[in-house]
């Protein structure tokens, strides 16, 4: 077997490649459009762009959703803001540049072709979500107002208050729901992949779980669109929401689908430290508070003292002392790895010593309190909740935790998949960010490809595909259900000792600790080892409760996490190949004396693709080699 | 943030297998809850004990863990997410709560909320009221460039302040009613505000309210409790806003039969 990795950019100008590209397309005549139906999976910013945008174009979109209603897709999370290179603030930000500080934030992993298209269609994403209600942030003029972000000079970020997904979320829904009322979309709430259909070699539906009845369901189409996020949940731990899983991409590549850079995971700066055995997940302190906030540790070692009483002169404002030009606004990847240095060095604070300030004390003093809350009011607050601590008080305490997957599974500039007709957008693809995504892109993503990017895309594959007639009598349908049924009844007969979620944390702990913020060759091999025997504990020993004919959360959760401890096993694979260090994956051998990521291009400026050979065989690592013609690789610095 | 997991609580919690069947209150005793844990982390280590015991699980909605995807939903105390300001059920954290102090938790309830297991119940109704016309007409591609709209910041805040619903149904639940007033006028209230809303206003929020109201949503009788009990602190001025909307509709807006035939 082998996979086709032809990504199918169009040939000239970096400028001109889309439009020439839409124009070249094929497209599908009004009239005929009603004649074709394409399955949306997901319901985040891409499914849920993507499945209105279809409607509205005329295709019968099915859309599937793993909430109770598409509203709650974890897009809603996403706090601090939106890039765009509107250049409304006249700072020096173009088409050119957001490119740029893409390309580069991403360590040079990423392609170009793709990414300058998503720095182009940034422009229209602003002008389409404020069309549609979303109430950005404005100056007293009434322009839109704009903020900056980590890995960029400019203030390119839209923003409304700390809840940008949120917003931009339900622009995405209402436009859904619109489309819902005039039946070109029809929902199905609380389902869930549970597999890809494929026939002839094609994509041509899935099945899905009711989570209600706990039945299996088939739904056919003539395209699938796999929109439903990343698998940042492997680690347990994350900012993730609880039901983010990766079983649907994951079943996707067992049928045939490439999962490019699996080991390219993000680990946020600014979250909220662990306190506890008991905590189910990590909440995310939007990056926009580095705008005004400081980042420091005590110079001493094992300092008690309370922050306060700490003297300047005593503090290390280490992200401004070791980058003196992008200070508290590094990017991600950066920041977070001076923070487990500082750890590392034991000047970490706070009770576990996994964490450092972020403080607040001289933009209140400089501002004034009212301003600090006019920005971060509702994110202060919500620190206060979960904390007790008051952060216009003492500094917040935060340290990183895993956030976002840039690893996928492989698209074309099509967004399409290794298997035809699977179309895969926004976190669930790999295409934009290369080994490192910077703030305020993921939505920016997101939408760029549920919005402007598939809708030309999936009419081009219409209009150009060979699509015979399939219904879900069809054998492939009963085969995909009849492996679903088969791992059900054998997760509900084990019965064995220990709960799903203990095996999830036991994997997670390792995912940490080994395939985390700093890796290296004999700790994934160790990583690869112990997921390994742990999976074959939990096929031998765990315990689900109940069966199937119900609602049984535990059930769902035990399904998503034997595929976790499979793509667990795949990420440390591919960390432990890539020898080299470049964004979130640093590799300890591989550094500069100063501690900085040092990749090597000559022999890793490609996207490693692996293609699935079978439960008993190991999965090939095929490349895409990434070609610069247009940005010079250059080593990453923010200093 | 301490760690000493001193607490023992005894929970009286709502079981209900389905919609069609009987409910009743259990008890169960929890110890060693932390007071930094979450209330739902609190539900999750009662879960393990009861999966470790062959028992079923209590179900329970929740997603992203940091109240904004509106996900969660019970009445803790009798009071829709335990009824502290701001506050979503996932965002209510143990050190509310004193060493054997007796919690009672049930679902939100609602006519228009039926049970689906235990502590979850469908709330199909919200997304169906959105349906009847809470967006604005706008396809993709249409739009002029963002800033050609300029929009007075207060405006543009009032708008955000209505926005902010997470659509949990909170409001429904507190309601003596089982109102979803609250949830629709600020939908209709962040539309009305601003200008890109202004086409469809009138045929909106009629659209919306005769929906609502068939759906068994009870009317607003000013009670308020929805506005003390709203987790994202939404404002009843907003159905106030709504009610003059809809008046004005229904003195001014007919629906015209036109044929739309071109040449």
């Amino acid at each position: 077997m082998s996979l086709n990795l032809d990504a199918k950019v169009p040939a000239g100008d970096l400028k001109d490649k889309w439009e020439k590209h839409k124009f070249e397309m094929k497209l599908v005549n009004p009239a005929n459009k009603r004649k074709f139906t394409v399955i949306v999976v997901g319901t985040g910013l891409a499914g849920g762009s993507a499945a209105a945008t279809l409607a509205e174009l005329g295709y019968n979109v099915l859309s599937f959703c793993i909430q109770d209603t598409p509203r709650r897709a974890h897009s809603i999370a996403a706090q601090g803001g939106i890039n765009a290179s509107k250049n409304y603030p006249n700072d020096g930000d173009s088409i050119k540049r957001l490119f740029y500080d893409t390309i580069k934030g991403g360590d040079y992993r990423a392609r170009e072709g793709n990414v300058y298209r998503l720095a182009q269609v940034s422009t229209n994403i602003i002008d389409q979500m404020v069309s549609q209600g979303v109430p950005f942030a404005r100056e007293y003029g009434g322009y839109l107002d704009n903020r900056s972000f980590g890995g960029s000079q400019v203030s390119r970020t839209f923003y409304a208050r700390g809840q940008t997904g949120q917003q931009l979320l339900l622009g995405c829904y209402s436009g859904m729901m619109k489309m819902i009322a005039k039946g070109k979309i029809k929902m199905f709430n609380r389902r869930e992949m549970m597999d890809l259909v494929t026939i002839n070699g094609k994509a041509r539906g899935i099945i899905v779980r009711n989570l209600i009845t706990g039945e299996l369901e088939r739904y056919a189409a003539d395209a699938v669109l796999l929109c439903t996020g990343g698998y940042g949940n492997v680690y347990f731990l994350s900012t993730n929401a609880m039901t983010s899983n990766a079983s649907a991409a994951w079943r996707c590549y067992k049928r045939g689908a490439g999962f490019a850079n699996p080991c390219f995971t993000q680990i946020h700066p600014t979250c909220i430290p662990v306190h506890g055995d008991y905590q189910s997940k990590l909440t995310l302190m939007s990056e926009s508070l580095r705008n005004d906030g400081r980042v420091w540790v005590p110079k001493k070692e094992n300092d008690t003292r309370k922050p306060a009483e700490i003297p300047d002169e005593e503090r290390d404002y280490y992200l401004e002392r070791v980058y003196p030009s992008y200070g508290n606004l590094a990017p991600r990847d950066v920041a977070s790895r001076q923070a487990k240095y500082r750890y590392d060095e034991g000047k970490g604070v706070g009770p576990t010593k996994q964490a450092v300030y972020l403080d607040f004390r001289d933009s209140i003093k400089r501002d004034g309190k009212e301003t600090v809350a006019g920005k971060y009011g509702n994110l202060f607050e919500m620190y206060e909740r979960i904390t007790g601590d008051d952060p216009y008080k003492t500094p917040m305490m935060i340290y990183p935790a895993v956030h976002y997957t840039m690893g996928g599974l492989w698209v074309d500039y099509n967004l399409q998949s290794t298997v035809p007709g699977l179309h895969v957008l926004g976190e669930a693809n790999f295409s934009d960010h290369g080994a490192n995504r910077l703030g305020a892109s993921a939505l920016m993503q997101g939408l760029a490809d549920g919005y402007f990017v598939a809708p030309n895309t999936i009419s081009n594959y219409l209009a150009s595909t060979q699509l015979e007639k399939v219904t879900t009598e069809d054998p492939a349908f009963k085969d995909a259900e009849q492996a679903v049924i088969l791992q059900t009844s054998k997760l509900l007969s084990i019965k064995g000792k220990r709960t799903v979620d203990d095996f999830h944390k036991v994997l997670g702990h390792i995912m940490w600790e080994k395939v985390g913020m700093a890796r290296t060759e004999a700790g994934l091999k160790e990583a690869i080892d112990k997921i390994r025997v742990l999976r074959e504990e939990f096929w031998k020993d765990v315990m689900v409760p109940g069966d199937t004919g119900n609602f049984n959360l535990e059930l769902h959760k035990a399904a998503r996490v034997a595929d976790f401890l499979e793509l667990g096993e795949l990420m440390a694979l591919d960390a432990l190949e890539r020898r080299e260090s470049c964004g979130g994956h640093f590799r300890e051998e591989y550094q500069t004396p100063d501690g900085e990521a040092q990749r090597d291009d000559e022999n890793f400026a490609h996207a490693a693709v692996w293609e699935y050979t079978g439960t008993n065989s190991s999965p090939i690592r095929h490349k895409e080699e990434l070609k610069f013609e247009n940005v010079k690789l250059a080593t990453r610095s923010y200093k | 943030m301490s760690s000493n997991n001193n607490m023992t609580l005894n929970l009286k919690i709502w079981r209900q297998k389905g919609q069609e069947a009987e409910g009743k209150l259990v008890d169960y005793r929890v110890e060693h809850v932390s007071p930094d844990m979450s209330f739902l982390e609190m539900i999750d280590v009662l879960n393990e004990q009861l999966i470790r015991k062959g028992e079923d699980p209590i179900a329970f909605d929740h997603d992203c863990r940091e109240g904004i995807c509106g996900m969660c939903s019970m009445m803790i105390n009798g009071k829709a997410h335990g009824g502290y300001k701001n506050t979503t059920t996932c965002q209510v954290h143990m050190r509310l709560y004193k060493d054997g102090d007796t919690i009672v938790v049930e679902p939100f309830r609602a006519s228009a909320f039926p049970i689906i297991k235990d502590l979850t119940v469908n709330r199909a109704g919200l997304d169906k009221v959105i349906i009847a016309g809470g967006y604005i007409t706008a396809n993709t591609g249409n739009a002029q460039d963002a800033n050609a709209i300029l929009i007075p910041k207060p405006i543009a805040d009032e708008a955000m302040d209505a926005a902010a619903c997470i659509g949990c149904g909170a409001c429904v639940a507190s309601c003596p009613n089982g109102s979803a007033m609250l949830f629709m006028g600020a939908k209709v209230s962040q539309l009305a505000l601003l200008p890109q809303g202004q086409p469809e206003s009138a045929k909106r929020t009629l659209n919306m309210v005769n929906v609502h109201d068939s759906l068994g949503f009870g009317n607003c009788t000013n009670h308020a409790e929805c506005e003390a009990t709203c987790p994202k602190g939404i404002s009843i001025e907003h159905i106030a806003r709504m009610n003059r909307e809809y008046l004005k509709a229904a003195f001014t807006y007919h629906e015209k039969n036109r044929s739309e035939g071109g040449a």
